[in-house]
């Protein structure tokens, strides 16, 4: 057989169409699935634009401390999780981060209205589960979109230093899911140590038993016999994190890791929804942190506290704001790992 | 000149993995900005299809040493040939970048790689946020890379198959049936 003449406009045409049609794909994948908003777009909003003040930094959450100790399961949620970590007897160590939950992270720790704990427990099969849990029990918002929109409010304005009031207040007027949150805030009264407070997952999960039934659940982490005093109005711009210092110096601080059930028919997909207070509580062990390193460097800054990362035993449930986290962290964490390997501390 | 094809195995790998890659390649391009209900469950197949994709790809690469592949056209210019050389390199290199770069990634961001049935893959690298930084531009960089690569292959074997009719295209797309040492 002999080649065809290299000048064939008809076949040039047909491999002209097909190779648009592949670049064409290739180039729309991003867009076709992407959603509203996009990760890229959420963090450039919460990092307040394209650049970021503080390169290197956690995008929220982002003036923290590593801290280091390990969970002893009671074995009380064995029934409901197949995880080992949870079998009585179980001892892991764990990896935590006690963080305050603003952007910036030289805001003074006691001007910044959320606390959180993130914790990574490894299971000696070498599974882990992350969590990253926070003071309030709910979330305002129960969508990525509606979270979006309410991340531009909470912007302080330029002018003023502090976010538009009335602009926050019309839209939790015209987002009444937000009722729960806006009632924990009323009541809530900070506490004058990270070490006495309770912090919250806030999304439900679904723990998995032996027979592969489920069973949807939040957890609380919950303070051990620690005496609690009310966070004194001002102090210095690092109180927390003295404290906390000072605190350790004197012996390990300890917590209880508490899950509540919830009953057919609770809102398992919205974190904006709290359960009734008569749930039952399971106590699955003792969360004992008796040694700190600072972030920069430290163990808990390599990675990220995504709540996607779990174990076998663990599922996530379907709330659109818990699933969005793990596109959310990822990204924040992309950025300041690109920034670190540029040369940021 | 004969018609000669790739062998059987050839072919079977070659489909196999090109329809993999395109798949893990817009699969990854489509999670990476999303904040969707569907990614976490994506970003878990993608990590267990790229992990097959590796070990096909190395088998591939055993069983390619194994043959030599069919002759290009006696008339083709000399830079084509060139060109199509660089370009399987650039393609095996690609195949191979892409699986390891997001294993080595978990290590890095020491997030533990679980398979179905609880299986943990060993870490290649200890947690390592720098790393991680390196390693999650390279995969992003050589997935860019990599599309603009498979977009110049299909071009370029689409050309000798609509435009020259060489046999070229042949030896890759031939019904299983046909030719080829096993």
């Amino acid at each position: 057989m002999k080649p065809a003449p290299v000048h064939n406009p008809r076949g040039w045409i047909k491999v002209g169409m097909a190779i648009a049609l592949l670049a064409g794909l290739f180039l729309s994948a991003r867009f076709i699935m992407g959603g509203f908003p996009g990760a890229a777009m959420f963090i450039d909003r919460i990092q307040g634009g394209e650049q970021t003040r503080f390169p290197g930094y956690r995008r929220a959450h982002a003036k923290g401390v590593c801290i280091f100790g390990r969970f002893e399961a009671s074995g009380a949620l064995s029934a409901l999780s197949r995880a080992p970590l949870f079998r009585q007897g179980a001892s892991v160590p764990l990896l935590g981060r006690f963080a305050t939950a603003d952007g910036d992270p030289t805001a003074p720790d006691l001007r910044v209205p959320v606390r959180s704990l993130a914790l990574a427990f490894t299971q000696p099969d070498g599974q882990q589960w992350r969590t990253a849990m926070n003071t309030p029990p709910v979330f305002p918002v129960s969508s990525p979109a509606e979270f979006y929109e309410l991340a531009a409010l909470m912007k302080p304005d330029p002018a003023t230093g502090k976010p538009d009031m009335s602009k926050l207040g019309q839209f939790f007027a015209t987002h009444p899911e937000s009722a729960a949150m806006g009632e924990w805030q009323r009541a809530y009264r900070p506490s004058a140590s990270f070490a006495t407070e309770i912090y919250h997952s806030i999304n439900a999960f679904l723990l998995v038993d032996g027979e592969g039934r489920q069973h949807p659940v939040r957890w609380q982490v919950e303070p051990i016999d620690a005496a609690r005093a009310d966070a004194p109005a001002d102090g210095p711009p690092d109180f927390l994190f003295s404290e906390l210092a000072d605190r350790l110096q004197q012996g390990p601080i300890r917590f209880r890791l508490v899950f509540v059930v919830a009953a057919p028919g609770d809102p398992v997909d919205d974190p904006t929804r709290p359960w009734p207070a008569s749930r039952p509580r399971i106590d699955a062990g003792t969360i004992t942190l008796d040694r700190t390193t600072p972030q920069q460097g430290g163990a808990c800054d390599q990675i990220t506290y995504d709540p996607l990362v779990l174990v076998d035993g663990i599922r996530p449930s379907a709330d659109p704001i818990l699933q969005a986290r793990g596109g959310a962290y990822a990204e924040s964490y992309r950025r300041r790992a690109i920034e670190m390997l540029e040369g940021a501390q | 000149m004969g018609r000669e094809y790739y062998p059987r195995s050839a072919r079977l790998l070659h489909w196999t993995l090109a329809v993999m890659v395109v798949s893990m390649l817009l699969l990854g391009a489509s999670m990476v900005d999303s904040l969707g209900i569907w990614r976490a469950e994506a970003l878990r197949w993608h990590k267990w299809t790229g992990l097959l994709v590796l070990i096909l790809v190395m088998i591939r690469i055993a069983n390619r040493l194994r043959f030599r592949a069919p002759d290009l056209p006696a008339d083709l210019p000399g830079w084509q040939v060139l060109a199509a050389r660089v370009m399987m390199i650039a393609l095996y290199c690609a195949m191979l970048v892409m699986p390891l770069s997001g294993w080595m990634m978990q290590g890095a961001a020491g997030v533990p790689v679980v398979l179905p049935g609880g299986w943990v893959l060993p870490d290649l690298v200890e947690p390592d946020i720098r790393l991680y930084g390196l390693l999650r531009s390279v995969h992003g960089l050589v997935s860019w890379l990599f599309m603009v690569l498979i977009v110049g292959h299909v071009g370029a074997a689409l050309r000798h198959g609509w435009v020259r009719s060489d046999g070229v295209l042949n030896s890759m797309t031939g019904r299983f049936s046909q030719g080829g040492q096993p």
